[in-house]
């Protein structure tokens, strides 16, 4: 996927957030690190163009949740959780880059469960790639990418990784 | 907060004292207790990090707020604690610590905290225990790693990047394992270190630990960044170590006027419990410059940050 084609997918995403809210009243986004964080802040970005409202955007970090720490290769590093607001009675919008087993998601829910009760969680992705191993489903999605296990998919984003662009690579590759 | 936290591979399975850790773990552990003390503002003070793990406190000496804060730690990250207390133990029975050691594992310890008054015992009990970690409370006068690392994760809170920073350590120097790793921590970063306190309180060591040594107070604490005062032990008296309380608290205690020499703004710490009117005066110790309380808050998020990086984490 080329920048362009990430962007429209952004875009794509920004706009069926605000349909499924009815507006912008109520929501708050929220970007799972790390890259998650940095989708969510251009959702909010166009979001405010679109609509003239500045939706709050907060950033959860969800290694200190996960079941597969034992499993990991490297150091998993941990990151700031921020919340903009007290999240009780909100819309929250999760942001990630790609939903994969469903276990980051499972992770992130219970990360949102202990800063309070919002009203509803809805999960956006850049892309979904299949292989769940939990009942977990993404509302918005970029593009659906049926992979093999030893596919990896990478969402690069500029403020990150210098550009744009979302590639498929072997995982014995990285 | 300094740029230079990089993402390492924590390569610690024990603690024993901070002289095994680099410039750039220590930058990486601050950083992760940063993030950990975000978790002690949070409605639900709890995550589930090392659920199903079991950790052991394990204290020979008595101590209240270094077992509060591996407790209230242990319990933050959901770990089940188990609080050992010698009084009363086996172990006054007469049992060894190698057989504790072993008893520990047996019942299914993964962590042990361990405080004790000889030096070495930390380091003994992780050598017979197999699979456990063992993290350092205090043994004897060799070390104290986590206060080390809490007074350190303080200063780098309000000072940022600590290298070159002046840190001055007043008081005994000789008995105290805080001094010893307080000193092995900050020059590991970067800082100046100056001792001062009566000689008959300082090592004879003092140049191969890469310190200054000031008999005058006001010497070591002019233009320094943060005074550190360590607590007297009153037992010590009994030694002849100095001539009385109200001497010592004339020439080395810290108030106002002494605190005058540092920086403006120069923080003040203090491992605790304080002696009033003796190492520092309440004028200080309740002052705008004591960050005592921040310590002891800081305290928690090192260990945590410990706990999960040793116990959780990495394996």
């Amino acid at each position: 996927m080329s920048s362009d084609d990430l962007n429209r997918v952004i875009k794509r995403i920004a706009h069926e957030m605000v349909e499924q809210n009815k507006g912008t009243e109520n929501m708050i986004l929220v970007g799972i690190h790390r890259r998650g964080v940095y989708l969510a802040r251009r959702l909010q970005k166009i979001i405010e163009e679109v609509e003239g409202t500045k939706v709050p955007c907060g950033e959860l970090d969800i290694t200190l949740y996960r079941d597969d720490l034992t499993m990991l290769f490297e150091q998993p590093m941990v990151h700031s959780t921020r919340m903009p607001q007290d999240i009780s009675g909100k819309n929250i919008y999760l942001v990630d880059d790609v939903l994969y087993t469903g276990r980051t998601v499972r992770a992130a829910l219970e990360a949102l469960v202990d800063l309070g009760r919002p009203s509803s969680v809805k999960l956006a992705v850049i892309i979904d790639r299949g292989h769940r191993e939990l009942p977990i489903h993404a509302d918005m999605c970029g593009k659906n990418v049926p992979t093999s296990k030893n596919e990896v998919i990478e969402v690069k984003v500029t403020e990150l990784d210098g550009k744009d662009e979302v590639v498929i690579c072997e995982r014995d590759a990285q | 907060m300094p740029s230079e936290v990089g993402q390492i591979v924590w390569r610690h399975r024990n603690v024993i004292d901070v002289d095994c850790f680099t410039r750039e773990e220590l930058y990486f552990l601050l950083d992760q207790a940063r993030h950990m003390e975000n978790v002690m503002d949070r409605p639900i003070k709890k995550v589930p990090v090392l659920r199903g793990k079991m950790a052991v406190n394990l204290f020979f000496e008595n101590s209240t707020r270094t077992r509060v804060s591996f407790e209230l730690a242990e319990k933050m990250l959901s770990a089940d604690v188990v609080n050992w207390s010698v009084s009363g133990s086996s172990h006054a029975k007469g049992e060894t610590m190698r057989d504790t050691a072993w008893t520990l594992e047996a019942m299914g310890a993964d962590i042990v905290v361990m405080r004790h008054g000889a030096v070495g015992s930390a380091q003994y009990l992780a050598s017979k225990l197999k699979r456990a970690i063992v993290l350092n409370a205090g043994d004897g006068t060799h070390a104290h790693p986590t206060q080390a690392l809490l007074d350190l994760y303080t200063a780098w809170k309000h000072l940022g990047n600590l290298e070159g920073k002046k840190i001055a350590l007043v008081g005994d120097v000789l008995h105290s394992r805080v001094a010893r790793s307080d000193i092995i921590a900050f020059k590991t970063i970067g800082c100046d270190v100056v001792l001062s306190g009566p000689p008959t309180m300082m090592p004879r060591e003092i140049n191969s630990l890469g310190c200054r040594y000031e008999k005058d107070p006001k010497k070591a604490v002019e233009n320094a960044d943060m005074v550190y005062l360590l607590r007297i032990q009153k037992e010590r008296q009994q030694d002849g170590l100095f001539p009385s309380v109200d001497e010592y608290h004339r020439w080395w205690g810290a108030d106002d006027d002494l605190m005058k020499y540092a920086k403006p703004g120069a923080l003040a710490m203090h491992p605790g419990p304080i002696n009033r009117g003796v190492e520092i005066a309440s004028e200080v110790a309740d002052g705008h410059q004591s960050v005592i309380l921040e310590q002891v808050r800081s305290g928690v998020a090192i260990r945590m940050a410990l706990l999960y990086l040793c116990g959780g984490g990495a394996r």
